[in-house]
């Protein structure tokens, strides 16, 4: 079904929304969206997919728990806030606060993203988040990151440097993929090993890169024809020692 | 709009937009209203603004003075001492319109005056009216000078921000520049005086985000005769942009490195052209008190453009869009598309490095 969500106040579109998934609706189209806030937020049903024709509002879904979401522009900030299952692909740039606190599922971005994108992540037992990003990423890519992956791929760069500033700070838990080069003076060696992805951590993320590949029409191929480097925590407690305890 | 706002939570942060056409081609003033409305939810009702740069072609010479009294005897004061300073070419109730949500205006007036002469010989015009803006603000009591610059005005009051665009007629108005702000005020009260934007001479500033450094700021510019009368932190950053650029002479972008400088590990970086490192190094050590701390996310409008600009570390949103020899800035891409509906370019400038919108040089002549 397709809804008009021109002029329409977030809330009564999320409204709409959300009554239409209570009727058994699997296929929900949006158009002219234009800054409606919280769509496809804490929405339910793995069977469902919302595509989203316009620029969405800020915390596009939040919390949600399951559906399937295209965004055919860009995306503004905060999406999948906490997000704990689902997939949510934008098939153009998203802005800063990606994945914020995110649990579960899946972000795709064709393009860049902004500033603290994955900030507080996590992981817990089989719920293993993941964000792609096919461009670059702003400051506090994966700041104080605490499970789940995070995949800068930096197909389109314009000038610009794959990771921002301040790389990874406060990590201690999951993992930072980076591909191809990559300024070492935004990626702090305090707190995080850097090592060469080896065949066990690419494969660990194949399933994810096909899904990019698939949904914004690259090919393994390209996305593989420049090596991987992959951070990680050197400690779960990176702050241990830094108010209380003598190192 | 089929809007029906909800009131039972407040979703916050202030909201921007601003819009510059470098040929100087006028816009209607119902753009940023349109563009600011669609920001709604990023303001609480508790003030917003516009700023207009083109809107006075008639007295495009004299300097346009914004004032809101809150007594007769304030009015009385003022014109006395404008009438002592200025030649005044004409003047009027600022138009406006009763509005819903707009309640409790002070009386709003508006001068077109020329300084008669200056002080000393040392002193320019520009002197003479930052002086009378200061002496009024400070020592006149419930008068207040919102806006002084030739060829510009702002306009704000207590409500939301489309709300307060209609109370002012502002789709009345043609402008070559605007910049619009939704306000939720989170330190200092709601009041006329304390909404965006702040302006003094033809330096306008709307800003999200709060300055830590207000204290620090305040005590600096006060050694240079600023006075900070309006109780809302954003009225340092339009004083030291006058300070830094019109009276010490730097650049736009020099005073964007002074108000956010770079920090001291990019100024140490190895790779650093050792000449541009002790400029920035000068910059920071001449100007710390100049510094401005916290979060913040700002549109600076000026007689020769548009400038937006965020702190070093991006810790309020700002996004931009470029379509012909238009620049759009916005706290948010979607209110991009009601002043644009479609930009050939839109990207999220880099944190503590201003987007600049110039007028070509045959406007500003």
């Amino acid at each position: 079904m397709e809804i008009d969500a021109r002029g329409v106040y977030y809330k009564q579109l999320n409204e709409q929304i959300r009554e239409a998934v209570g009727r058994g609706e699997t296929r929900i189209v949006l158009r002219n969206v234009n800054g409606q806030r919280y769509i496809g937020g804490g929405l339910r049903g793995d069977d469902v997919t919302v595509e989203v024709n316009g620029v969405p509002g800020n915390d596009l879904a939040a919390f949600m728990d399951g559906p399937t979401v295209h965004v055919m522009n860009n995306a503004q900030d905060g999406c999948a806030n906490t997000m704990n299952a689902g997939r949510l692909f934008v098939h153009g740039d998203a802005g800063d606060v990606v994945g914020y606190g995110m649990r579960g599922g899946s972000v795709h971005v064709k393009g860049h993203v902004g500033y603290r994108v994955g900030i507080h992540m996590k992981a817990y037992k089989t719920q293993s988040p993941v964000i792609v990003a096919g461009g670059t990423a702003g400051d506090f890519f994966g700041e104080y990151l605490a499970g789940g992956t995070l995949v800068l791929l930096g197909m389109e760069r314009d000038g610009k440097p794959l990771v921002g500033d301040y790389c990874g700070t406060g990590i201690h838990g999951g993992q930072i993929y980076l591909r191809g080069a990559y300024d070492p003076y935004h990626v702090s060696t305090e707190h995080i090993a850097v090592a060469e992805a080896d065949a066990g951590e690419m494969k660990a993320i194949e399933k994810d890169l096909e899904a990019f590949a698939e949904a914004f029409g690259f090919t393994l191929g390209e996305i593989l024809s420049e090596p991987f480097t992959v951070l990680r925590p050197k400690s779960h407690r990176p702050f241990g020692d830094l108010y209380v305890n003598r190192p | 709009m089929r809007h029906r706002w909800d009131w039972s939570k407040e979703i916050s942060g202030c909201g921007l937009a601003g819009l510059i056409s470098r040929r100087g081609r006028k816009v209607s003033g119902e753009v940023p209203i349109r563009a600011i409305a669609n920001l709604h939810d990023r303001g609480n009702g508790l003030g917003g603004g516009f700023a207009g740069y083109g809107i006075y072609p008639d007295y495009a010479d004299h300097y346009a003075l914004h004032t809101m009294y809150y007594s007769d005897q304030a009015q009385d004061l003022t014109e006395d001492l404008l009438r002592g300073h200025f030649s005044i070419a004409h003047s009027e109730f600022i138009p406006t319109r009763p509005t819903e949500g707009i309640g409790d205006a002070p009386n709003l007036w508006r001068y077109f005056a020329t300084p008669r002469s200056t002080r000393s010989e040392t002193e320019g015009e520009a002197d003479t009216v930052m002086k009378t803006v200061m002496r009024v603000n400070d020592e006149i009591e419930g008068a207040y000078i919102f806006s002084s610059g030739k060829n510009m005005g702002a306009f704000k009051a207590v409500g939301f921000a489309e709300d307060i665009g209609r109370f002012y007629r502002l789709e009345e108005y043609e402008g070559y520049i605007w910049t619009a702000h939704g306000r939720f005020p989170t330190n200092t009260q709601a009041w006329w005086g304390g909404a965006h934007p702040f302006c003094l001479l033809d330096y306008s500033v709307v800003h999200n985000g709060e300055i830590s450094s207000y204290g620090i700021n305040r005590r600096y510019l006060e050694q240079f005769d600023y006075k900070c009368t309006l109780q809302t932190d954003t009225e340092v950053m339009v004083y030291l942009l006058d300070l830094l650029i019109r009276r010490h002479g730097l650049s736009i972008e020099m005073a964007c490195e002074v108000l956010a400088p770079p920090f001291w590990k990019t100024i140490d970086r190895p790779d650093m052209d050792p000449e541009e490192a002790e400029l920035l190094e000068a910059l920071r050590i001449t100007y710390a008190p100049a510094t401005v701390n916290g979060p913040f996310a700002i549109l600076f409008g000026h007689s020769r453009g548009l400038v937006g600009f965020n702190d070093r570390i991006k810790l309020r949103p700002m996004v931009a869009a470029e379509k012909d020899d238009m620049l759009f800035i916005s706290s948010e891409e979607a209110a991009i598309h009601i002043m644009c509906e479609s930009p050939d370019r839109v990207w999220t400038p880099q944190a503590g490095h201003p987007v600049i919108g110039w007028l070509d040089e045959s406007v500003t002549s």
